[in-house]
C-alpha cells in the first residue's frame, strides 16, 4: 500500500520517531511503521495532529530524524505550529505528510495541501504513485535537513492505498540524534528572530526551485517537436500515461510544486504554444504557470479549470481524462469498448449506513425518543457517528469540523432561547477536540447535554487506540484516561453513564440530562461491533403483524423486506436487541 | 501477464481482504501489481470496490470496459460496475442481494433475478455463488470473501496458481482463522469444478 511504502521509506531514511493522528486516507502509515519497528523508533497517536507536530518538532530539534501523519484537514489543526516552525526551522529532518482527499472519498474538504505549503513557503513533494512515494519521502527528509525546513509531502487517496512493490533495506536503523542543543536565538521564536527568518527563506526559496529543477521527478517525455503540451502532477500524471502513449502531446509532470522549479518548466514549455493543466483539487499547476508565463512573456495559451476543460471539484480518473485530453489534441482517443448498458435494471442508491447492531444507533434513537416533541438541536461530529444523520434517525443537524459539535450547540443555546441543545461526539474525538469546548460551556455559562459515544475506539479510521483505551500504538498498556472523571473534574452538573442498548435507560438518563439546568453529560457506553464477537441473530416470530415499526424507526441494515415480510439478514444482524425493544407485539427475539 | 480485476460489493463484505489476497499472490508470482481500495466512510454498508491490476499499468484505477474479471460480492453492484468490463469478460457473483436501508424504508425491494438475467445477457461468462449454500459448512457467511478467490482462482481468469493463492491465504490471516480460511478457498475451487463437470 502507498501508505506502507511512506511508513518504509521514512524507516529507509533513518527516522527516529513517528507522531500523528488517524485519518483516512493516511492512517496505515503509522500502522505499518509500528508493524516493521523493532523498537528502536519512537511511534505514537498523538491526542491530534497538533501535538503530532509539536512531540516531532521537538524530536527534530534534537537532531532526530522525524516524521508527522495526518490527512489534510489534519493539516489545518497542525498549522498553528506548522507555520512558526516554518520560520523557526528544524534541525533532523522533518516531514510533515498530509494525505489529500480528492473526490472527496472520505473528507469534509477538498483543501489542497499544496496551497499549504506555498503558504507556508516551505517545500512539498507530490508523488505519483506508491514507488514514488517511497523514494520520495527519502529526498525529503535529505531537503529537510539540507535546507533545515520543515517539509511537506502530499500524497493523494489513490496513491496512499494503491499497491505496488518496493524494495527495501533488510534493516532499518535510526539515523543517530546528537541530542538537543540550547540555542534560545535559535529555538525560541519571537518577532525580531522571525522578521530575519522571513529574509532568509525568501531568499532560500528560489535557490530551492532551481535545485528542484534537476530533480528526478519533475520530468518531461513524449512528442519532442510538438507545440502541445500537458503539466500534470500527483496521480494525474500516472492516468495521463496510459492515455497520451503515441499521441503528438508533450507531458510534463512537477513533482515538487513548491518553490516550483521554474527554469525545468521554462525549459519544457519551449516551442509550446498550447498547455492544457490537469490536477485535482485546487488549479495550483495552473496559477503557477500563469504567473510563470506572465513573468516571462511566454506566447501560451493556458487551458484547464479556468477555462472549465478540468473539472475543479472531483477526482480524475483514466476514463475522465480520456476525453479532456481528446478534446485538447483534437484526435480519437478512444478506450475499449465497454459493455452495452441499455436496458439495465434500475439500480438502487446504496450511502453508507450505520453498521448493523451499531451501538451508535441506539445512542441517537434514544435521544431521539426523549426528545420527541421538545424543541432541540443535535450538533454532530466527525465519525462513524455522522452516519447519525441518514433517515430514519435524521439526528445530525450540523457537521463542521473535529470537535465543533460541542461548541455550537453553545452557540444554538445563545441564538434559540428555549430549545435543548445536544452534541454527539465519539471518544477519540472527545480527546482530540472535544474537550476544550466543554470547558467553554462551562465557563461561559451555556446549557447543552454533551453525548459522548464511547464505543472504545477510533471506528471510522480503522479502529486505532486512544488515551482512553489503555492502549498505545505500540501496544504498551497505559492507565486508561477516563472521560468521566474529565467532565467531573471539570465541573459537569450531571453525568449519566448508561448502555445505549438497554433503550429504557437510555432515554431515561437522556431526559434527566436535558431537564437539568447547565451542562450535563450522558456517557453512552458500548462497544464497537467490529471489535467483540457477534452475538445470535434475532428472530422474527409469526408474532409480527408487519406494521415495520422497527424498519421506519431506526433503520437497521440487518432488517429488511423480504417477498413483503419484515426479515432478519443473518449475515449483518449481530443480536443488538434494538429492534426487539422497540417491536410493539414482541415478534422479535434475540 | 496483464489482468485487471475488479472487486465490488457493500462495505462489510470483506472486499479489502480479498484484494490484498489477490495483489500479495500475484507479487509472490512475480508480478507487477498495482490496486486501490475504498476505505474510511464508504465501507460502512456503502457501494464498495477495489482494483486489482496485475502486471504493466501505471495507475490504480481500470479504466472503462478494461477488466477481464469481476468478482462481484452482490447482484445490483455487479450491474453497477459492469461498465469497468471487458467484452469479453468474466463476472463471478453472489446470488444474494443486500437490500440497502433505503429500499426497505420506502417499502420496496429489488429481486437478484432481473439482476443476474441482465447480466447474463451482456457477459460471456457468468459465475453465480450462493453464499449461504456455500458457506454452510463454514458456520458463517463471513468467509463467503475467501470462497469466492477459490471460485476465481479455479475459473482460472486471474492467471494466478492454486498453490501460490492458497500460501497467501495462510500467510496473510490471523493464524486462528488460518484453517477456515483455508477451507473456505477449497470450497470455492470444489464449487468452480463441480459446475464445470456438469
Amino acid at each position: 500500500m502507498g501508505n506502507g511504502a511512506i511508513a518504509l521509506g521514512a524507516l529507509s531514511a533513518g527516522v527516529g520517531l513517528i507522531a500523528g493522528y488517524p485519518g483516512t486516507p493516511s492512517s496505515e502509515i503509522i500502522e505499518t511503521a509500528a508493524k516493521w519497528n523493532d523498537g528502536s523508533v519512537h511511534i505514537e497517536w498523538s491526542v491530534n495532529e497538533k501535538a503530532a507536530l509539536e512531540v516531532a518538532a521537538a524530536a527534530s530539534y534534537s537532531g532526530m530524524r522525524s516524521l508527522v501523519t495526518m490527512k489534510q484537514v489534519g493539516l489545518n489543526v497542525a498549522s498553528d505550529p506548522l507555520m512558526s516552525l516554518a520560520y523557526v526551522g528544524v534541525e533532523g529532518g522533518l516531514v510533515v505528510v498530509s494525505a489529500d482527499d480528492p473526490g472527496p472519498i472520505s473528507s469534509q474538504t477538498e483543501q489542497d495541501t499544496r496551497r499549504f505549503a506555498e503558504f507556508a513557503r516551505i517545500p512539498v513533494f507530490d508523488p505519483a504513485t506508491p514507488e514514488e512515494a517511497f523514494q520520495m519521502i527519502q529526498d525529503a527528509f535529505e531537503c529537510s535537513e539540507k535546507y533545515h525546513t520543515p517539509v511537506l509531502f502530499r500524497p493523494t487517496t489513490r496513491v496512499c492505498h494503491g499497491y505496488a512493490a518496493v524494495e527495501i533495506p533488510e534493516q532499518f536503523s535510526p539515523k543517530p540524534a546528537p541530542g538537543f542543543e540550547k540555542n534560545t536565538a535559535r529555538w525560541v521564536i519571537f518577532p525580531r528572530s522571525s522578521y530575519l527568518n522571513h529574509v532568509r527563506i525568501e531568499t532560500r526559496n528560489p535557490e530551492l526551485g532551481r535545485e528542484f529543477s534537476g530533480y528526478r521527478y519533475n520530468t518531461v517525455e513524449g512528442a519532442e517537436n510538438t507545440d502541445k503540451a500537458i503539466l500534470t502532477g500527483g496521480v494525474s500524471y500516472a492516468y495521463l500515461k496510459e492515455i497520451v502513449n503515441g499521441t503528438d502531446v508533450k507531458l510534463i509532470r512537477v513533482g515538487t510544486p513548491f518553490p516550483m522549479p521554474e527554469e525545468f518548466l521554462l525549459k519544457a514549455l519551449d516551442g509550446v504554444k498550447e498547455l492544457l493543466c490537469v490536477e485535482e483539487l485546487s488549479p495550483y499547476l495552473e496559477e503557477s504557470v500563469m504567473k510563470l508565463a506572465g513573468v516571462h512573456h511566454l506566447p501560451l495559451n493556458i487551458r484547464g479549470k479556468r477555462t472549465g476543460d478540468v473539472p475543479h471539484a472531483g477526482e480524475n480518473s483514466t476514463d475522465s481524462l480520456r476525453k479532456i485530453v481528446a478534446a485538447f489534441i483534437g484526435a480519437d482517443l478512444a478506450g475499449s469498448q465497454p459493455v452495452d448498458m441499455t436496458d439495465a435494471p434500475a439500480l438502487p442508491v446504496r450511502p453508507p449506513v450505520l453498521c448493523a447492531g451499531c451501538p451508535h444507533r441506539a445512542s441517537f434513537y434514544a435521544v431521539k425518543v426523549a426528545m420527541k416533541g421538545k424543541k432541540a438541536n443535535f450538533c454532530g461530529d466527525i465519525g462513524c457517528y455522522t452516519l447519525g444523520n441518514a433517515m430514519p434517525l435524521d439526528m445530525v443537524d450540523t457537521c463542521l469540523c473535529m470537535g465543533a459539535g460541542v461548541t455550537m450547540a453553545q452557540g444554538l443555546h445563545w441564538a434559540n432561547p428555549g430549545s435543548v441543545n445536544f452534541a454527539f461526539i465519539g471518544d477519540s474525538t472527545f480527546f482530540a477536540s472535544g474537550m476544550t469546548g466543554v470547558v467553554n460551556a462551562l465557563y461561559n455559562n451555556a446549557q447543552m447535554v454533551l453525548v459522548l459515544l464511547d464505543n472504545s475506539t477510533t471506528a471510522m479510521t480503522g479502529h486505532q487506540p486512544h488515551p482512553g483505551t489503555g492502549k498505545t500504538m505500540m501496544g504498551d498498556i497505559v492507565a486508561k484516561i477516563d472521560p468521566v472523571k474529565i467532565l467531573e473534574g471539570m465541573g459537569v452538573s450531571k453525568i449519566r453513564v448508561v448502555n445505549p442498548l438497554d433503550l429504557k435507560a437510555a432515554v431515561e438518563a437522556v431526559k434527566d440530562c436535558a431537564e437539568t439546568d447547565g451542562v450535563t453529560a450522558v456517557i453512552f457506553r458500548s462497544p464497537c461491533i467490529a471489535g467483540v464477537k457477534p452475538g445470535k441473530p434475532a428472530e422474527i416470530s409469526e408474532k409480527c403483524v408487519q406494521c415495520k415499526k422497527c424498519i421506519r424507526e431506526i433503520g437497521c441494515p440487518g432488517l429488511v423486506i423480504r417477498d413483503g415480510k419484515v426479515a432478519v439478514d443473518g449475515s449483518l444482524c449481530n443480536g443488538c436487541g434494538l429492534c426487539a425493544q422497540i417491536c410493539p407485539t414482541g415478534a422479535i427475539k434475540v | 501477464m496483464n489482468k485487471d480485476i475488479l472487486l465490488c460489493g457493500v462495505g462489510g463484505q470483506g472486499i479489502v481482504l480479498v484484494s490484498k489476497l489477490l495483489a500479495a499472490s500475484a507479487m509472490a508470482a512475480g508480478e507487477t501489481v498495482h490496486s486501490a481500495e475504498t476505505i474510511g466512510m464508504a465501507q460502512r454498508g456503502g457501494s464498495v470496490t477495489s482494483h486489482v491490476r496485475i502486471g504493466e499499468s501505471y495507475s490504480p484505477l481500470i479504466p472503462s470496459g478494461c477488466a477481464e474479471l469481476m468478482l462481484a460480492f452482490e447482484p445490483a453492484e455487479a450491474v453497477r460496475n459492469l461498465p469497468l468490463l471487458n467484452q469479453n469478460g468474466t463476472v463471478i457473483v453472489s446470488s444474494q442481494p443486500v437490500m440497502p436501508v433505503t429500499a426497505s424504508l420506502s417499502g420496496g425491494s429489488y429481486q437478484a433475478g432481473p439482476m443476474l438475467e441482465f447480466l447474463k445477457t451482456r457477459v460471456k461468462k457468468v459465475i453465480t455463488a450462493n453464499p449461504a449454500e456455500l458457506c454452510a459448512p463454514l458456520g458463517s457467511v463471513r468467509y463467503f470473501n475467501v470462497v469466492m478467490l477459490g471460485i476465481a482462482v479455479a475459473a482460472g481468469v486471474t492467471g494466478l496458481p492454486e498453490e501460490i493463492v492458497r500460501q497467501s491465504v495462510e500467510s496473510r490471516v490471523p493464524e486462528k482463522f488460518r484453517e477456515i480460511n483455508a477451507k473456505a478457498l477449497k470450497i470455492g475451487i470444489d464449487y468452480y469444478n463441480s459446475i464445470e463437470g456438469m
